[in-house]
């Protein structure tokens, strides 16, 4: 994971509410074994009609996404964060996330800010003339006009998009702790411990 | 130890704490992991960049679902066909290779117990109740129908579990789901579900678990228990939990993965602790009606556009959010609808019964009785019926259903995901309408331009027979 500080550029207005990851990148596109490329599917339902905000030339490689409520429920598919990753998109604004999708985007190093209704309105409409910058930092979203909107982020996350760090080796080093776990787990409730066990042991 | 009451959540939650940290991030330990073909080869690839293996092959299992079609899979000779979508092709090979290249059990495509992941993780007993269950797929909620803390991850996270047998996570918010009474005749687990999906809204459950709690579900079917947990992320919730009992236990006894002998005994004792104590409190509470429910469909793009079949099309301008009537409308033009139309006229060319929402040997049978004697109407062009698993049927075909679809020219396929998501060949045409048993009305859900009604199996099969959206308590 790149590693983020500071995202600032052209912002894509978009808006919607409740963006499922279907809308931000269909089924047929899933069946790749690769992270890679999957920005020319992103939103081709929506970019299939004329005048659609994605493909306005003003929003070329604009780095930040404006959305709605609840963006990116439905699937789990992380091809919705990788999709806009090859879009170019480092921070998604909206005022609410669907669960999945924000850790999905987290793992991927896109920032997923969530700020209320009103000035995710006042975002909206700037984006369509002027730039906007979001610094990691400071946990703040700064317009040309002197707005300075305080988002919240989790500090541990905040750690790992800052440094660019690999949570699945972070929670390797925890190795030992993993094992006193399982240690545990195998006395008290051997039943967890050993679901394939039965047909190995030869007695299915 | 004398302690403050706690929800079934907590005590699956506290029971699975690795470790937490200052911030409040706790390290929680995954029972099972289920791997599908969709979302796993970048996880692999990440581990074999990294030069890691799978800490726990032996809690792991692998079954292809997603792309596979639902056509024969074998030719006379039982030699197995080829798949014609090179992609498809591709990504269910890399399964078949990685499952083995890590030590992971895979079920073959062409066994009876491959199936939609969802139904074989119960159905094999893997899924067992207390357990914590991941897979990179959003409807391992259904799980939760045993009592499991089951829910969907990304790719990602597929790699950390696979790494780690962990997740890093912050405790949920709980939402009690209240339902009081019970389901009139003719009205399902399904339609229940999405009665309280529309009721919360398809963010109402953001950040949270939902608990199902009252009299209806003790008296449901762990198969119904499924069906309702399968879409709580439908609500937003990234789990849902109906408390285990002894209907749960007498699911899972002799399943080939439930624990046998005195590791059942024990397993037994533990499982009789979980349901919530009298006074644990939840974070938010909702009370549903259940008499009050209706056979349900839905008229829009997002699954919490409900209505009792007995209703109309909503009118966008009825709506007091102007955000909310703006979807409205965009919705009815997707769905080619007008307002005040009558829900029970909407004319439907396919039929799809299946999904991990309703695929199991219950939905087959309330659609077989409802298709039992009678013929789908000429105007449903495709109507298929894609079984949840091998073993769902087989047993299917034991009881004479399969026979029942085919006398009503419905189609009886191969176990898959199907025309649930249009990643394989089964999929709804531009523009028509499709009564789907699934779970998402999503825009092009089911192939682009494809337009969903969701609803339960019997009243899939009422709409195969009458071709449009129908009440099936005015067919009996």
């Amino acid at each position: 994971m790149q590693p983020v500080s500071t995202i600032e550029g052209r912002a894509i207005p978009f808006g919607r509410k409740n963006v499922d990851t279907d809308v931000i990148i269909p089924a047929h596109w899933l069946k790749t074994i690769s992270r890679e490329g999957l920005g020319a599917g992103a939103f081709e339902t929506i970019r299939a009609e004329a005048g659609n905000v994605f493909d306005d030339p003003k929003f070329t490689n604009a780095p930040i996404l404006i959305a709605g409520d609840n963006f990116g429920c439905g699937s789990s598919r992380e091809h919705a964060a990788w999709a806009l990753l090859d879009l170019g998109i480092r921070a998604v604004i909206a005022p609410s996330f669907s669960d999945i999708f924000a850790g999905n985007a987290f793992k991927n190093g896109i920032l997923a800010i969530e700020l209320p209704q009103a000035e995710v309105d006042r975002l909206l409409e700037i984006a369509e003339t002027d730039p906007i910058a979001v610094d990691l930092e400071s946990q703040t979203v700064t317009t040309p006009f002197q707005d300075r909107f305080a988002f919240a982020i989790d500090p541990f996350r905040k750690h790992c998009l800052a440094e660019g760090l690999d949570e699945t080796g972070l929670t390797m080093a925890r190795g030992e702790a993993i094992q006193n776990y399982e240690n545990r787990q195998s006395a008290e409730m051997p039943w967890l411990a050993r679901a394939l066990a039965h047909e190995t042991e030869g007695i299915a | 130890m004398a302690s403050r009451p706690r929800t079934l959540y907590e005590k699956i939650w506290d029971a699975h704490v690795v470790e937490t940290r200052d911030d409040g991030t706790s390290l929680i330990y995954i029972d099972r992991h289920l791997v599908h073909e969709v979302t796993s080869p970048q996880a692999f690839e990440g581990l074999r960049l990294a030069g890691r293996t799978v800490r726990r092959p032996d809690l792991t299992l692998a079954v292809p679902d997603h792309n596979l079609p639902t056509t024969a899979r074998l030719d006379a000779k039982g030699a197995r066909l080829p798949i014609a979508d090179p992609q498809s092709a591709a990504q269910l090979a890399a399964l078949e290779a990685n499952a083995p290249a890590f030590g992971i059990r895979y079920i073959d495509a062409s066994a009876a117990e491959q199936g939609i992941v969802h139904v074989v993780g119960p159905e094999q007993g893997f899924s067992l109740p207390g357990a914590t269950i991941v897979c990179g797929d959003s409807h391992t909620s259904a799980h939760g129908g045993v009592g499991a803390l089951a829910f969907g991850i990304g790719t990602s996270e597929v790699e950390h579990v696979l790494a780690t047998q962990t997740l890093q996570l912050k405790r949920s918010r709980t939402l009690e789901v209240r339902v009081e009474g019970l389901l009139g005749p003719g009205v399902t687990p399904k339609d229940l579900i999405l009665h309280i999906i529309g009721v919360l809204g398809t963010a109402g459950g953001t950040g949270h678990v939902i608990e199902f709690t009252g009299q209806v579900f003790r008296e449901m079917s762990v198969e119904g228990r499924l069906t309702v947990c399968n879409m709580s992320i439908e609500a937003g919730a990234r789990a849902g939990l109906v408390a285990p009992d002894e209907t749960t236990f007498a699911y899972l006894k002799g399943k080939p993965y439930a624990p046998r002998g005195e590791d059942w005994d024990r397993a037994v004792a533990w499982w009789r602790t979980l349901a919530s104590d009298d006074g644990a409190r939840f974070d938010k509470s909702v009370t549903i009606d259940a008499s009050a429910i209706e056979p349900t469909v839905t008229w829009g793009t997002s699954p919490e556009d409900t209505a009792p079949i007995g209703g109309t099309v909503p009118d966008p301008g009825s709506f007091a959010d102007p955000a909310k009537a703006e979807a409205a409308r965009k919705s009815l033009a997707y769905m080619g609808l007008e307002p005040g139309q009558r829900l029970d006229e909407i004319a439907v060319e396919n039929i799809f019964i299946g999904s991990c929402t309703n695929s199991r040997i219950e939905d087959l049978r309330a659609a077989a009785a409802v298709l039992d004697g009678r013929r789908k109407a000429d105007g449903v062009k495709l109507a298929i019926v894609v079984p949840g698993s091998g073993l769902v049927k087989r047993q299917a075909e034991a009881e004479g259903l399969d026979q029942i679809f085919r006398a009503a020219g419905l189609e009886w396929r191969e176990p898959g995901c199907s025309a649930c998501l249009g990643m394989n060949p089964d999929k709804v045409p531009q523009g028509e309408r499709c009564a789907s048993t699934s779970n998402r009305n999503f825009v092009g859900r089911q192939g682009p331009g494809s337009r969903t009604h969701l609803l339960s199996p019997a009243m899939a099969a009422a709409a195969a027979v009458t071709g449009r959206l129908t009440d099936v308590r005015k067919l009996r």
